[in-house]
């Protein structure tokens, strides 16, 4: 494993990028944690689960976090491109039910190149578009020691390779330290659970 | 309120006791009258019924009727706590005469429900004199006769001068007159004929209007139809910046403003706005404006515009200071644009509050109406995201070895708990009817880490959350 994680994450700015899997909400607050600045998290109002702040806690600021619901994929879509475009907010979230099309992927691209904010889809496993400038599969992975840990890999990337890492979340520092392979990972000092 | 039978009385607590504000005909019946104590009152009358009067609410209702008042003449003012007074000089034959203006008006009070009772004569003190103690018109030039029967109580007087007056044998304003005046002035004070002169006629009387509330509308009309959407904002630019040098003379700011825009053919088509914040500055306004302009259709073009501040709030000047955090105008113009699309809302953030039940660890609170708050602290580990309780197939106390979940078999490696939390039996709540929870995270083989609970009142598993 040669690619430094420092090179891939915090994603490229001006770009929209996808993540799959069941640690992507992890991601997205990860990811949020590392731009700092305003995060706005736009999802349809369907959505019967909650996002919890004191969940967000560990790695972000609450109150940075503003929150839109949309009443369907395109109310979702139209605000996420006016949060990329205004550049108000450093990470714009979107969460989506549905696969988009190139159009749309493309105009979300464009939205964030001209405010110089990252955008991230959440989507379903299979169902990205073609326009991401990467996307990514993140899982959390079961480890005696460590009840942080995350697989995360990418599986599309426009400029760049394909990997993946293990990493853990340090809550104190706000940052991810990449764990190196299993069978060669010192166990920590103090089993975090 | 809901209309009552029977005797009714408004009280309100004045000098150290409850007594009678307000009173129906029924209650007067039975010998109830104004400024009596309300417990002597209940004594009269066991059945009366009453309710708390609001004099702020009946003040601004007074302001409310003054300007509707307006229909009949330009100059309306206050008169006491119960009473309007207008100078309807010029005006009354706008209605046919004085006779037909002051039907008009009675007309209309008791079709909405109101006893009035109205005077008109000559001077302001003659109409009141006439308005409370015995309605109707003096003809012009008659307002002596009119008013030389009635009590000298008429005159506007104190309730002391009046009783001392009429203990001297003064008891109508003709015996007033008739008394010669250097001893009135001598014996009772300079009041008893100022108010007599003005009643009369010989000293004047000003009214002083009810002002108008400002308002926040700007219109202008084009000689030539628009069509352009850069004419209409260009036009839109013209209306903004008087109307923001308004809102700033009087310290507000918009919160709701309405363009509408009229088409030649006479429909008129009309973009909303609904700001974040109260906002006064043209600069930041116009662009906001940006996407209701190119929706609107122009048809054979727009010849009047209009613009109405229909929501203003207070919004003073602000001394800005280095102390202050950045400023937040570039976010609040982001939830007004996303508002305008998805409705202002449903952009929200989450502050913090104080209850260990998880589901109300947070309120969601728009954030057009509210400011970030801090406060915000978690002890134990909590899950990113919660949904409602999904029940596992699962016995014991402590969490099982496999469980299935949304249709995956997840074998448990590590269980940390339990964390006890009762419910707050204070606040009514089904999802807690099952009693207390005992929380535990459980991270499972394959990767995920789930929030679940026991109920041991009501034995049962369930899954409430997951971790990052």
């Amino acid at each position: 494993m040669t690619a430094a994680i420092t090179d891939y994450f915090p994603l490229r700015q001006g770009r929209a990028h996808e993540v799959c899997g069941a640690g992507a909400y992890g991601f997205a607050c990860a990811l949020a944690g590392q731009l700092g600045g305003n995060v706005m998290w736009i999802r349809e109002d369907w959505q019967p689960e909650l996002l919890n702040p004191e969940g967000f806690l560990p790695f972000f600021d609450p109150r940075k976090l503003l929150f839109a619901k949309g009443e369907s994929q395109i109310d979702v879509l139209a605000s996420g491109e006016e949060a990329l475009r205004s550049g108000a907010v450093n990470l714009t979230v979107m969460e989506l039910s549905k696969p988009i099309g190139l159009t749309e992927g493309r105009r979300l691209q464009l939205a964030a190149e001209a405010g110089k904010s990252t955008g991230l889809c959440i989507i379903s496993e299979g169902m990205g578009s073609n326009a991401a400038e990467s996307r990514w599969r993140c899982a959390p992975i079961f480890d005696p020691a460590d009840s942080t840990l995350i697989r995360w890999e990418i599986i599309k990337n426009k400029s760049g390779t394909l990997t993946r890492w293990d990493l853990r979340w340090d809550a104190e520092t706000r940052r991810i330290t990449v764990v190196s392979k299993a069978g060669q990972r010192p166990a920590p000092a103090h089993a975090r659970g | 309120m809901r209309a009552v039978e029977g005797p009714f009385a408004l009280t309100h607590h004045h000098a150290n006791t409850d007594r009678i504000f307000c009173l129906n005909e029924a209650a007067e019946r039975q010998g109830l009258h104004r400024g009596m104590g309300y417990s002597d009152a209940r004594a009269f009358c066991p059945d009366l019924q009453s309710y708390p009067a609001n004099l702020q609410e009946d003040a601004r209702f007074q302001r409310v009727l003054a300007r509707w008042a307006k229909r009949y003449c330009p100059w309306v003012g206050l008169e006491g706590e119960d009473g309007l007074v207008l100078n309807i000089t010029g005006s009354a034959h706008l209605f046919g005469g004085e006779d037909a203006m002051l039907h008009d008006m009675r007309a209309r009070l008791s079709r909405a429900g109101f006893l009035s009772r109205i005077g008109l004569a000559d001077t302001r003190g003659a109409a009141w004199a006439l308005a409370h103690h015995a309605p109707g018109i003096a003809p012009p030039g008659q307002s002596h006769q009119a008013i030389a029967a009635l009590p000298v109580m008429a005159l506007r007087l104190k309730e002391t001068v009046s009783t001392s007056l009429q203990r001297v044998g003064i008891r109508t304003i003709a015996d007033l007159v008739a008394v010669p005046r250097a001893t009135v002035t001598r014996r009772f004070g300079r009041e008893v004929l100022l108010r007599l002169d003005q009643a009369l006629g010989g000293q004047g009387e000003d009214i002083s209007p009810v002002p108008d509330p400002p308002s926040y509308q700007m219109r202008i009309s084009l000689p030539e139809p628009i069509g352009l959407a850069a004419d209409v904002q260009a036009g839109v630019e013209r209306l903004l910046d008087p109307l923001c040098a308004r809102l700033k003379a009087n310290d507000m700011g918009a919160r709701k403003l309405e363009l509408t825009l009229r088409r030649v053919d006479q429909n008129a088509q009309s973009v909303e706005l609904r700001l974040a914040r109260p906002m006064r500055d043209p600069h930041r306004i116009l662009p906001l404006f940006e996407r209701g302009i190119r929706e609107v259709d122009a048809g054979y073009g727009i010849d009047q515009m209009r613009l109405v501040a229909t929501q203003v709030e207070p919004q003073p000047a602000r001394q800005i200071t280095h102390v202050e955090g950045a400023p937040t105008d570039k976010l609040d113009d982001l939830v007004t644009r996303i508002g305008n699309r998805i409705g202002l809302e449903n952009v929200q953030r989450f502050l913090p509050a104080d209850s260990h039940i998880p589901e109300r660890s947070h309120i969601i609170a728009p954030a057009a109406w509210s400011e970030p708050a801090g406060g915000w602290a978690v002890v134990r580990d909590r899950p990113i995201r919660l949904f409602a309780p999904e029940p596992v197939a699962a016995t014991g106390r402590t969490p099982p070895r496999h469980l299935r979940w949304r249709r995956m078999a997840l074998a448990v490696e590590r269980v940390t708990g339990p964390e006890r939390i009762a419910p707050e039996w204070w606040l009514p709540d089904d999802n807690w009817r099952s009693g207390v929870r005992d929380y535990w995270k459980v991270e499972t083989r394959q990767g995920r880490r789930l929030w679940m609970f026991y109920t041991p009142q009501n034995p049962g598993w369930f899954v409430q959350g997951e971790f990052a």
